[in-house]
């Protein structure tokens, strides 16, 4: 299957960090068309809304007003039409235990906030070079784990 | 009697699409007037199938011959890291060349181009698939595991596992032990 511009989500209440996520990605050579959320339920309706275009990959800040991203995921993994989306948690939460809970709970990969511009713009590239194999190529999507 | 036709040729290629792709069973949106987008991965029969349904009123899935030749090096890889005799003769450069009759240099130019991605990272990733699969679903020990496909150690595999995945081996095991617990525990009445 051929892939040519990669559609991503991303729920963060925090519109500074929504801000930098969308300039980093913009600076990635991979040809991306982003849609920014800026909390769970408004991320929901809109994957519920549109069965048929779905994102390749969906970002998830943890702590978010109305319906944080622990909430989404578990919907995400409940519905039918949303149960193979990708799913990336986006948090600052460095916990050990929050974030193997993110992954029994079907989340694909965990993105610690990165500190600086760079390094983030590193670690979304990672992410998105890797989704993109995991969409083009026969790889087991059921076991698809990455922890930056 | 004679009657003049006049086509509305995109009201008709959206209908023989909705016709054909419906009766298979496949959900799919038009992205522009060439392009479809499913909504899931199609297997080959299925591919096979959409192929032979549009071909009836001449459509045809178009292939650049780089797309095509980069599923050859896909294919060619899975082959490779599946043929467990012909991996310890030769390394993937010559497999890949021998196999497709194009030099490497040429083979891994065009692979990097079109996946974002190299040669080398997708046989990384496809083998790291197939330690997860062994740890799933076999129950063997990481040595047996290395010894199976072909590493050169225990160290080696567990290095390349958590720099591949972010996690050890033994976090991946646990987190999938915990998923099926769970899965368990709710589908229960």
């Amino acid at each position: 299957m051929t892939l040519h511009i990669m559609n991503i989500a991303l729920a963060d209440d925090d519109a500074d960090d929504r801000m930098l996520f969308e300039e980093a990605i913009e600076e990635i050579e991979i040809e991306t068309q982003l849609s920014l959320f800026k909390d769970g339920k408004q991320l929901m309706d809109y994957l519920l809304a549109s069965p048929t275009a779905l994102p390749e990959i969906v970002f998830l800040d943890l702590n978010m007003p109305i319906k944080n991203g622990m909430q989404c995921l578990k919907e995400i993994r409940m519905h039918d039409s949303l149960r193979e989306l990708c799913v990336a948690i986006y948090s600052t939460s460095s916990s050990e235990q929050d974030i193997e809970e993110t992954f029994v709970h079907g989340a694909n990969i965990y993105i610690n906030k990165p500190n600086s511009f760079e390094e983030l713009k590193k670690a979304i590239e990672k992410v998105l070079r890797l989704n993109w194999q995991y969409h083009t190529s026969v790889l087991d999507r059921d076991n698809f784990l990455l922890r930056i | 009697m004679t009657l003049h036709l006049q086509f509305d040729y995109d009201s008709l290629r959206k209908a023989v699409l909705k016709e054909q792709l419906g009766a298979l069973g496949l959900a799919y949106t038009l992205v522009n007037a060439s392009e479809i987008k499913f909504k899931k991965e199609l297997s080959n029969s299925e591919k096979e199938q959409v192929a032979k349904a549009l071909g009836k009123y001449g459509i045809e899935i178009a292939v650049s011959p780089e797309d095509g030749l980069v599923e050859r090096i896909k294919d060619a890889i899975t082959a490779f890291l599946n043929d467990s005799k012909r991996t310890r003769k030769d390394n993937i450069s010559t497999y890949l060349s021998n196999t497709l009759h194009y030099s490497y240099a040429y083979l891994s130019g065009i692979f990097s181009e079109k996946t974002h991605s190299s040669i080398e990272n997708l046989l990384i990733l496809k083998k790291i698939d197939q330690v997860k699969h062994f740890i799933i679903h076999k129950n063997l020990t990481l040595t047996e595991i290395a010894y199976q496909l072909h590493y050169s150690s225990v160290a080696h595999l567990s290095a390349q596992f958590k720099k591949t995945t972010g996690l050890t081996p033994s976090a991946f095991q646990r987190i999938i032990k915990k998923r099926k617990e769970k899965v368990q525990t709710t589908t229960l009445p």
